[in-house]
């Protein structure tokens, strides 16, 4: 192990250690902990002067509550999720296809459509904008989220299949011989063979692009405008705005913005790293 | 009766063909959504956004061919583009420092005492967090008056900076701002690399009197090699793509100071002086080539791999 193990150095390095820790830790987060204490402040803090110091009063349930009952911000977070939720589903199914066919099939250009998929993720937003918005305004789908979801799962697939196609890769070959032996047709095998093996992959990828699409602002920016379809990405400036300076109310509206992704990733931790870690190891 | 006998034949002539060409067939059956829609909304557009750089257009109308026009006021006089350009090369500079801090955390982190699982996480999950929310959160952390920045600075008897309100500090500010998620996403890149380190080098070299520094440069980092490469491209990527934090925590200002080009482009194609397309796609095809040297060093490098692997 390196460094080496802290306990070989004696219990007073191994004390100090774990007393740094959180030391560590709080100054780390420090531009998080100012937000989180201003969002339980009262509003006569701001204008006394007290920014930084302990709140006078803990008006969690006031500063939240207006969050959720006095200003836009339940629709974002429904529109959100209305955009996250299929744009996963779509992605992830397209590419356990595309997987499937780059990964198990030998065939003219395979690596080739593998490496056209890698090289599109990688691609500057930019250089897509203009003809992607043409094209959702063409089909009279600007300012709707169906726009915006099909944009997603079209850019997601790229990623996806990198994942999906290197996961399916080291599957047992064996297996697949074996079932075409038995005369299994393929699009069986696929169901009813690799598709229940690549469980882990469909985990890690779905928590993934849950917080990649929960958190894109570009594209809510360029291809809708109002609280009919915009994420909460895009609404959280609005939300600003209603409350401009109102430093407890905005602190309080951004952490309710971020919560989703930060509670999907407590909760999936293991599927989260191991797909943000994909290739870390060989 | 014999016509029956006839479709049937047909039918199953068909299956048969299937059959027979089944494992050539499948794959490009598997295939056709997915490239589909990746061609339309992804491979397409690049070469769109090419086509429409030759051309002046406000996005509804008309499109004027203009030729090289764009380009050539885009390099010969864009005051706005040439600060762009410096300011992305700063960012490319700059945000790689993500690599070496995210190892040092991970080092740090590369124990095994109680609870050190949390902290792991903890340390971690600034990533997750959306980059509107880093940005504002950063946004008031630097207030002059109410951020707690200042505040410590005049504890150490410094202070106050207005830190995005300067033109000269303002983009660093937001760089710092950005380091924040990229540094942790390279420390769990590399704690997962640190984990699988073979640990019977690790003690040979110890027995060969190996420490510290040595031990690290020549027997740990070469093992790190792949998650050394993966944050490298997160990070590449990640400087190249920079406009969420520019957007909500200066809106390109003060004085334009903080324009990079994602940002510069999306202000040309969507102002509120009208839109100008042509050349907001010729901004975006000199940011695509900027990013292709990157791209093709990323796919070769992974293509050797590829090879190797077969």
């Amino acid at each position: 192990m390196f460094p080496r193990p802290i306990q070989q150095s004696g219990p007073a390095a191994r004390l100090g250690y774990q007393a740094f820790l959180p030391l560590a830790l709080a100054l780390w987060h420090l531009p998080l902990i100012a937000v989180a204490d201003f969002s339980v402040k009262p509003d006569a803090d701001f204008t006394n002067g007290n920014y930084w110091g302990l709140p006078s009063s803990f008006e969690f349930v006031h500063n939240y509550g207006q969050v959720f009952f006095n200003s836009d911000m339940p629709r974002y977070m429904l529109n959100s999720f209305l955009i996250t939720v299929p744009t996963v589903i779509g992605a992830i199914a397209l590419s356990a296809m595309t997987g499937f066919a780059l990964g198990i099939y030998k065939f003219n250009g395979n690596l080739l459509i593998f490496f056209m998929f890698i090289a599109g993720n990688f691609v500057p937003f930019q250089i897509l904008m203009v003809p992607v918005r043409d094209l959702t305004v063409n089909m009279n789908l600007y300012d709707t989220k169906t726009g915006l979801v099909l944009f997603h799962i079209a850019f997601q697939t790229g990623f996806c299949t990198l994942f999906m196609r290197n996961f399916i890769r080291q599957l047992p070959f064996e297996l697949i011989e074996a079932a075409r032996v038995e005369g299994v047709a393929e699009w069986r095998i696929f169901w009813f063979v690799v598709l229940p093996l690549m469980r882990p992959a469909l985990a890690a990828l779905a928590v993934l692009i849950f917080t990649f699409i929960w958190n894109d602002y570009f594209w809510a920016v360029v291809l809708t405008q109002g609280p009919d379809s915009q994420p909460v990405t895009a609404g959280i400036t609005a939300f600003n705005s209603q409350f401009r300076a109102a430093y407890h109310l905005m602190s309080a509206g951004s952490i309710v913005a971020a919560l989703p992704p930060v509670l999907m990733f407590f909760l999936m931790q293991k599927h989260f790293i191991a797909g943000l870690t994909l290739g870390a190891v060989k | 009766m014999a016509t029956i006998a006839t479709t049937g034949d047909h039918a199953r002539e068909q299956r048969n063909w299937y059959k027979r060409n089944e494992i050539a067939a499948t794959p490009w059956l598997f295939l056709i959504p997915g490239v589909l829609f990746f061609a339309v909304y992804v491979i397409l557009p690049i070469f769109q956004s090419v086509w429409i750089s030759f051309h002046e257009w406000d996005g509804l109308g008309e499109k004027t061919w203009v030729g090289m026009a764009n380009y050539e006021r885009l390099l010969t006089d864009d005051r706005k583009f040439e600060v762009s350009f410096w300011n992305n090369i700063r960012w490319l500079f700059l945000y790689l420092l993500a690599i070496p801090a995210g190892l040092f955390i991970a080092l740090f982190l590369n124990q095994t005492v109680r609870g050190i699982r949390i902290y792991k996480s903890l340390f971690f999950f600034p990533f997750v967090l959306s980059q509107v929310v880093v940005g504002l959160v950063f946004s008031w952390f630097y207030l002059p008056r109410e951020g707690l920045l200042n505040a410590l600075l005049a504890v150490v008897g410094m202070g106050p900076v207005n830190i995005l309100g300067n033109p000269d500090l303002a983009t660093y500010g937001i760089i710092a701002a950005g380091l924040w998620p990229q540094t942790a996403y390279c420390m769990i890149l590399y704690l997962t690399g640190l984990n699988a380190v073979n640990p019977e080098q690790v003690e040979a070299a110890r027995l060969d009197g190996a420490k510290g520094w040595n031990m690290l440069w020549y027997v740990i980092l070469p093992q790190l090699k792949p998650a050394t490469f993966i944050a490298f491209v997160v990070t590449i990527i990640g400087a190249l793509r920079s406009f969420d934090l520019i957007s909500v925590m200066t809106n390109g200002g003060p004085f334009g100071s903080t324009r990079v080009l994602s940002f510069y482009m999306f202000e040309e194609s969507l102002s509120e002086f009208g839109f100008r397309m042509g050349y907001g796609a010729a901004i975006a095809v000199v940011l695509f080539f900027i990013m292709l040297g990157f791209i093709t060093y990323f796919l070769w490098s992974m293509w050797r791999d590829e090879k190797e692997a077969r």
